[in-house]
């Protein structure tokens, strides 16, 4: 089962237009740009042909790997969705 | 609540804010708990097992109130290396109620926890975030949701690990790499029956199966699973530290546990329900946060109360309990009508005076023995190897066991073998 699919079976309020969390998708640092690709237990950061950055907030578990990782790098804002938006655990 | 007063305030519904709400209801204090979930639980995960013996403190019945999956009663620990694997098995399970240990899940356990501390008396507010903390000079006296504004003698801070309201203010420094671990987990459930006959088990009875080796590609961390009524919690753990070093992606290393025979055979016919995320804080002492100052008190993940120990991993029992401590301190500000930093530092010493303190303590060098590679790899390896060695007959004629069990270390490296196991035994 592919990763996406398997975020498909969770519960999301996404807000949609207002990313929670924006990147600098051409940030040069290749050993920077792995540690999101390698780390975010939702597999958001994908590395693009191109050696840019793509991330989609949508399937956001809220961990805050990201943040603590590149908190001073790549990431440019990091937020929790607001009330009420975001993933809902059901299980836990 | 445009501009509400309180005597506390706590941030975040879990497990440590949950408890320190209950305990102070119930001391009659006018507490506020602000979750930003849609209910307690909704943000909150745990790899599954909880020591219950500070929840036995807050809440004596709770065996007959909580909602707890399973009792354990089995552990077990696996040692993975290249398709092959070596387990132990312990089944005997706790001689006294206080050694007792759950399996729960958050999302439903929380929820209940958040239903006591208002049924106490609390006020419990859903659906809102903490923006902010209100500053007076260095004094925090109240929260910022939005365009609301509460206000308290003090504020627990119980907004869990990547608490982000100490740092912006400047109450604890930044969270570094080094202290944390990310976890992918996954639920599957099954039909009922299925749990207790894959894994030899009673009724009510639980068990508890962590793993390490060649699955987290050398880096510190490794699998777990915990069975619940009726689903199987399994998920992996790796430090972040030096993760971008590493040839694989989390997924890749949850899908390569998750395909090993031991593993795939246990979750063979199980439905996804869930896939998680979340961060542990990991590094032990070293890591523990301020604890409080004027007007606040940090509990729980927040403060980086957890112990990894490879084959036990803690940190519901520290959350309750310093929830609990948060609490006594803030009964006792309120009686004394002193809310300063001094009168807060009660907390702190009775953090360091409990079993908190004493654990976080005993175990201070272990995060730094368990980041070395070989642990994860070399040793594995050759745990494995030997089991080879011992298990096999293949008609060619024995040799004799000593000097294959001596290449087998050899290979793993005799010098580093060695001195790993000093490490290791003073990290313990």
């Amino acid at each position: 089962m592919k990763l996406e699919e398997k975020l498909g079976v969770n519960k999301y309020y996404v807000n949609e237009g207002h990313p929670h969390i924006e990147i600098i998708h051409d940030y040069p640092d290749m050993a920077e740009k792995m540690k999101l690709v390698n780390a975010c237990p939702a597999g958001l950061y994908t590395l693009q042909d191109d050696g840019t950055l793509a991330f989609d907030y949508a399937g956001c578990l809220e961990c805050g790997t990201c943040r603590v990782l590149c908190g001073n790098t790549i990431i440019k804002k990091w937020e929790y969705p607001d009330d009420t938006k975001g993933i809902e655990f059901r299980q836990g | 609540m445009s501009q509400e007063r309180f005597d506390a305030i706590v941030v975040g519904g879990g497990m440590a804010g949950a408890s320190a709400a209950y305990r102070l209801a119930k001391a009659g204090i006018r507490v506020l708990i602000v979750e930003r979930g849609n209910y307690a639980g909704a943000k909150n995960v745990t790899g599954g097992r909880i020591y219950t013996h500070s929840l036995e403190q807050l809440i004596p019945d709770f065996r007959k109130r909580a909602p707890l999956e399973r009792k354990v009663t089995q552990e077990r620990i696996s040692i993975l290396e290249g398709g092959k694997s070596t387990t132990i098995e312990y089944n005997g399970g706790a001689e006294h109620p206080d050694e007792e240990s759950y399996v729960v899940l958050r999302s439903v356990f929380d929820k209940w926890l958040a239903d006591e501390a208002a049924n106490a008396g609390a006020m419990v507010v859903n659906r809102i975030q903490v923006d902010s903390l209100l500053m007076q000079g260095d004094r925090v006296v109240g929260v910022r949701c939005g365009n609301d504004e509460a206000y308290a003698n003090v504020v627990i801070l119980a907004d869990g690990v990547n608490s982000l309201l100490a740092e912006r203010a400047g109450l604890r420094a930044p969270l570094r790499p080094a202290e944390v671990a990310v976890s992918a987990k996954e639920v599957y459930t099954f039909n009922k029956g299925v749990i207790e006959e894959r894994f030899g088990l009673a009724a009510d009875e639980g068990a508890s199966w962590l793993f390490m080796g060649d699955i987290t590609h050398g880096l510190m961390g490794g699998g777990f699973l915990y069975t619940n009524k009726n689903s199987v919690s399994i998920g992996i753990v790796v430090s972040l530290e030096h993760i971008g070093e590493a040839d694989a992606t989390i997924e890749d290393m949850m899908n390569e546990f998750m395909a090993y025979p031991t593993v795939a055979r246990l979750l063979k016919g199980g439905k996804l329900v869930e896939r998680s995320g979340h961060m542990v804080p990991e590094a032990g002492y070293q890591a523990v946060s301020t604890l409080s100052g004027d007007g606040f008190i940090i509990v729980g993940d927040a403060a980086g109360f957890c112990v990894n120990m490879g084959y036990t991993v803690r940190g519901m029992d520290f959350a309750i309990a310093s929830g609990m401590y948060a609490a006594d301190a803030v009964i006792k500000a309120h009686k004394l009508g002193d809310f300063s930093a001094g009168a807060m530092r009660y907390y702190d010493l009775k953090v360091e005076d409990s079993f908190i303190g004493k654990d976080l303590k005993q175990y201070r060098r272990l995060p730094d023995f368990l980041n070395n590679p070989r642990i994860f790899t070399a040793y594995p390896a050759m745990v494995n190897g030997i089991m080879q060695d011992v298990f096999t007959v293949n008609g060619k004629g024995a040799s004799p066991l000593v000097p294959k069990l001596l290449k087998r270390a050899n290979k793993a490296g005799l010098v580093g073998l060695a001195m790993d196991a000093l490490k290791g035994g003073r990290a313990l």
